[in-house]
């Protein structure tokens, strides 16, 4: 299994789970991102962190410490 | 009868919710491409058909439910203050998020409008929207607007007209969570707290305490000081625990439902033709993002434009200059010509009038130049991409990405930095930007700045003189990043020790700028504003100096014997009484430094010329000027004690006089030592 931080830029995949807790969970699933959702990344910025995500239409950058906890799967071309 | 109507307008942030204010009200609100620009509330009056509306613009928001300050206003306004109708902003472009909190919103209030916003922008990248199969899969009015363009927002003000359809729209949750609402809705029917029950049940089981702390019956008792509730609670978590969903999960398990529900909609309403994210801004987040080009163009871009400032105010202060050496001369004749006593004339004339003056054709010019270029990089959107590229050296400082933005905003007016400051989520990371926003130099900074770096650092004249100058000045801003940073390091690993609360800053698509509307803005209103302030603490504060510097105790004006006084320290800092003192007069406001300078110098000389550069350079020599001064200054201006007003924003921001008063001592300090170093070497 892989974590969000882990995709390159360019690949596509699947949350299956949200291992955060707390306040950040919430702000994640505010934001669109839950279980079942398809994420983009898009970009990496110039000192590797953050990386810019497209998540349900929007781009969004988030450290790859905060998303180390968010569980992805299934590369989808 | 006229009639009267509030409005509250909620949305993501940076869906144009100010665009629609601002269109629909005529108010003046700052507009800007970017997440979080609206931090307080503003209310604004318009008419239609014998109605008058009064809008609220809230901060921008994902959610209702998350915990920054500046989203819990939104919340807590569209919960406790009636307002007739709730127009919630979605963008086109994005409308799968923004349904999130459009269908959050219609659990409370009954009487929304779902205005599609950047429509224009939505069909560039390939998505139509069905606005009539929203409308009804909702069950709501919607209105698409494209709100640059006013005329599509005749819409929205029709739609405003029309009398309430109450709709009685509901996100069906999963059965187990209907359940457990039935068990605490129907203890509620026999409580009256003025809030929709369904959505009150909700947040009961979510034990949202921040929020039910808030919600009260008449006689102040909360809800969850209430026994049968509290009973009620535990039988529906009780059935939920027996039915697998624990505690710590329902709160999740609701948002998720209403996350799909948004999810499901959007995908019945949206056709895609071109199935991609917005091509032209991807290919510029390569660019301005990548590692080597996304770093030297943001450099380039802060060297341009300086260099823009700096090319261009030149012009634009030698002729206000001239302009006002006739204002004097002609004042003078007037004067005499009244038969004005001497002293009141030289107080008007070489107080008042010249410290004024000075302000205006030295400040104004760099400010008239440098404000439009600064809005225009946060129109199109460029200011979270250089959040996005700073935001490592942030983290490794332990500090929140958003920071990168507030210190952004610090170019422009400290006190709206610091305001800005809202955006950042924990209390730790809000006090850490706060404090070190004023480490950067605001515009009422930058003039004196760009001044002294022409006067002595650059001898060379013309094109090549300003780009060195610009070069300069770009350093100069450099060494204030990496002082906000140093700062930042330190005080998180002692003061303010703790790990950074996580963030996500939203990269919005590039807009096109409205270079008309930027210009009328950052003239009319920053910059007029900015100058305002500093003319009226110009005229006082010429007065005051004028009076320094011509009352006499014994031999000596007061303003010799003060700077006399202020000498000893002074001169350890490589600077001098009158400048010292000059730094403190312009506590008020950091415009009047220079003119302070040069009026204390004068009171001496007694050069009546009209002020330009060259001369002011000769004043400065004649009072023992050399370069290590101007160094030491230009230090000495970036690290000082804020001015008034930012301090005030900072006590009000934090509520603490002691953050205040260590963001005065905190910069000062690094300004002291580092002059006092530089003077010890040099």
């Amino acid at each position: 299994m892989k974590a969000l931080n882990d995709l390159k830029v360019g690949e596509k995949a699947v949350v299956s789970e949200i291992l955060t807790d707390g306040a950040m969970r919430r702000r994640f699933i505010d934001i669109g991102l839950i279980k079942g959702c398809l994420v983009k990344c898009v970009g990496i910025s110039p000192f590797k962190n953050p990386k810019a995500y497209l998540i349900r239409g929007a781009v969004i950058a988030i450290r790859n410490g905060d998303c180390a906890d968010i569980m992805v799967s299934g590369e989808v071309v | 009868m006229e009639l009267k109507k509030t409005i509250a307008l909620m949305g993501n942030p940076n869906v144009g919710k100010s665009t629609v204010f601002n269109a629909l009200t005529g108010m003046k609100q700052h507009t800007g491409n970017w997440a979080g620009k609206t931090v307080e509330t503003a209310t604004g009056y318009f008419k239609s058909n014998s109605t008058t509306y009064e809008m609220t613009d809230l901060p921008g928001t994902y959610s209702l439910f998350t915990h920054s300050a500046e989203e819990s206003v939104a919340r807590d306004f569209l919960c406790f203050e009636n307002s007739d109708k709730t127009v919630v902003v979605c963008s086109a472009s994005c409308l799968e998020r923004s349904l999130i909190l459009a269908l959050q919103c219609m659990e409370i209030k009954n009487d929304i409008i779902i205005c599609v916003n950047l429509l224009d922008e939505a069909e560039r990248m390939g998505y139509k929207i069905d606005l009539e199969k929203l409308s009804e899969i909702l069950n709501v009015r919607v209105v698409g607007t494209v709100a640059r363009n006013k005329k599509s927002l005749s819409n929205l003000i029709k739609n405003l007209n029309y009398k309430d359809t109450k709709s009685d729209f509901k996100i069906e949750y999963p059965k187990i969570i209907e359940n457990a609402i039935k068990i605490i809705e129907t203890t509620l029917e026999n409580f009256d707290f003025n809030i929709n029950k369904r959505f009150l049940s909700l947040r009961i089981l979510e034990q949202n305490r921040s929020f039910l702390e808030k919600v009260k019956l008449q006689n102040g008792k909360s809800v969850m000081e209430i026994s049968e509730i509290k009973a009620s609670l535990s039988e529906a978590l009780d059935y939920l625990k027996k039915e697998g969903l624990y505690e710590n999960r329902i709160s999740d398990f609701i948002a998720s439902a209403v996350v799909k529900m948004a999810e499901i909609t959007a995908s019945e309403v949206i056709s895609k033709t071109k199935s991609q994210y917005s091509k032209r801004t991807e290919t510029a987040d390569k660019i301005l993002t990548h590692k080597f080009s996304g770093f030297g163009i943001m450099l380039l871009g802060l060297c341009l434009v300086f260099w823009i400032t700096i090319y261009g105010a030149n012009y634009l202060s030698n002729g206000l200059s001239f302009l006002f050496s006739y204002i004097e001369k002609f004042l003078e004749s007037f004067f005499d010509f009244i038969k004005l006593p001497n002293l009141i004339k030289d107080i008007i004339i070489d107080g008042a009038f010249k410290v004024t003056s000075w302000v205006v054709s030295v400040m104004l010019p760099p400010m008239a130049i440098f404000f439009p270029l600064f809005t225009f990089l946060e129109d199109i959107g460029y200011l979270p991409r250089i959040a996005y590229n700073l935001d490592e050296p942030f983290n490794r400082c332990k500090s929140c990405g958003k920071q990168a933005l507030t210190m952004c905003m610090g170019f422009g007016c400290n006190a709206a930095g610091v305001t800005g400051c809202r955006i950042i989520d924990s209390k730790r990371d809000r006090i850490l930007a706060i404090i070190t926003n004023s480490l950067v130099p605001c515009n009422g900074r930058f003039p004196a700045i760009i001044a002294i770096i022409s006067m002595f650092l650059v001898t060379l004249g013309g094109f090549f003189g300003s780009l060195l100058e610009a070069f300069i000045l770009t350093l100069v801003i450099m060494l204030s990043v990496a002082f906000t940073l140093i700062s930042t390091k330190i005080l998180s690993a002692t003061l303010f020790k703790g790990t950074p609360s996580a963030f996500t800053l939203e990269m919005p698509p590039y807009r096109k700028p409205q270079i008309l509307k930027i210009l009328v803005r950052s003239l009319l209103d920053r910059t007029a504003f900015v100058l305002g302030r500093a003319v009226t603490v110009a005229v006082p504060a010429g007065i005051i100096i004028w009076l320094f510097a011509n009352v006499k105790i014994g031999d000596l004006s007061l303003l010799a014997h003060i700077s006399a006084f202020l000498d000893p320290v002074a001169s350890l800092l490589g600077l001098d009484g009158v400048i010292l003192l000059a730094f403190i007069l312009g506590l008020p406001a950091n415009e009047i430094v220079i003119p302070i300078i040069i009026m204390g110098y004068l009171s001496a000389s007694s050069l009546t010329d009209l002020p330009s550069l060259n001369i002011m350079k000769d004043i400065f020599i004649q009072n023992g000027w050399t370069i290590k001064t101007a160094i030491n200054f230009i230090i000495f201006c970036l690290f000082h004690w804020p001015c008034s007003t930012t301090l005030m924003t900072i006590k009000k921001e934090t509520g603490s006089l002691k953050l205040a008063v260590f963001s005065a001592l905190l910069p000062t300090l690094i300004g002291v030592l580092l002059c006092f170093f530089i003077n010890l070497i040099f």
